[in-house]
């Protein structure tokens, strides 16, 4: 039986079903999960995919972490559960408090839209698994709100505890220590700013994003 | 009683601003001089029923720090005014 993802949906989401494309195509099965609902229908791993939560009104996931959802999928790290947050994702974990630190905006000015290069740091977490430490990855980013900060003890944690797992080659937003995506102590919850759904198809300009998803397939079997 | 609150929430320091850089930046273009540290952020306002003031600006204060800032990137000040005071007072 397939590895079943489960997505979750916002109003406001818009990468939901590039997510189910991606994981479809690698061999799991992608299922959307509304945030209204307060049931995860034993999935095997969550994404917490990109977009506007919520039209990021107040703050991008400041909102969209109280949906019984991410209660759900907050039980369901805790019980270590793999969890993968992308982009708008990524910010609702912060927010949530399941990933530390924070994303403001771009250090540019600019709302980002391009590929990017990012480097495996870390095959120690459910996102990179099955990656290569040093492999370097053409994945695509689409965000104002993608620059990570996080106070100097966080930052230092963070490294000593190798929760670093990519960082971008050629800092496109002003992240701090180039980070482009964080894991939690247990592994299991893994936030990125790049879209490696997005990035899982020849059509698309690179397959790089695979080895991304297929660690989060590996990690859930 | 009901109180009125003001949150005033800004961008801690260091924090990318760039509505206040932008804004910053096009001063002199517009023949504004001496003008430095822009920095844009938000106002919420809403009304709190409470039993007085101090409830009121707890209650405001857990609010404002659980919901309407981040404290990693945000910073907030509350003003708390009476609105209308309760009936018998």
């Amino acid at each position: 039986m397939s590895v079943v993802v489960g997505v979750v949906v916002f109003p406001g989401t818009n990468c939901e079903m590039d997510a189910v494309e991606a994981v479809d195509g690698l061999g799991g099965t992608g299922r959307l999960l509304w945030h209204g609902d307060d049931d995860l229908s034993g999935v095997d791993a969550v994404i917490v995919p990109g977009g506007f939560a919520h039209g990021d009104y107040l703050r991008p996931g400041a909102i969209a972490r109280f949906s019984p959802a991410m209660e759900a999928v907050t039980r369901f790290a805790a019980d270590g559960g793999p969890v993968v947050g992308i982009c708008n994702g990524f910010q609702v974990l912060t927010e949530a408090g399941l990933l530390p630190g924070a994303l403001q905006k771009n250090s540019g000015l600019k709302f980002l839209c391009r590929p990017t290069t990012v480097r495996v740091e870390s095959s120690n977490s459910a996102l990179t698994v099955s990656a290569m430490v040093g492999a370097e990855l053409s994945i695509p980013i689409n965000h104002f709100e993608g620059n990570y900060t996080c106070d100097a003890r966080t930052l230092q944690q963070l490294r000593d505890e190798d929760r670093i797992v990519l960082r971008y080659v050629g800092n496109p937003n002003g992240s701090i220590d180039d980070i482009a995506g964080v894991c939690n102590e247990a592994r299991n919850v893994v936030g990125l700013m790049p879209h490696p759904e997005r990035a899982c198809n020849e059509l698309l300009g690179s397959t790089d994003g695979a080895v991304l998803i297929r660690s989060l397939l590996a990690a859930a079997a | 009683m009901q109180f009125s609150v003001l949150v005033d929430i800004r961008l801690r320091g260091g924090i990318s601003d760039p509505a206040g850089a932008t804004i910053e930046r096009v001063l002199p273009v517009l023949g504004y001089e001496g003008i430095a540290d822009v920095t844009v952020g938000k106002t919420i306002r809403f009304t709190i029923d409470a039993v007085d003031a101090e409830a009121a600006q707890a209650a405001a204060a857990e609010l404002t720090e659980s919901f309407l800032t981040n404290p990693v990137i945000e910073d907030a000040d509350l003003t708390i005014e009476t609105v209308s005071p309760g009936a018998g007072t």
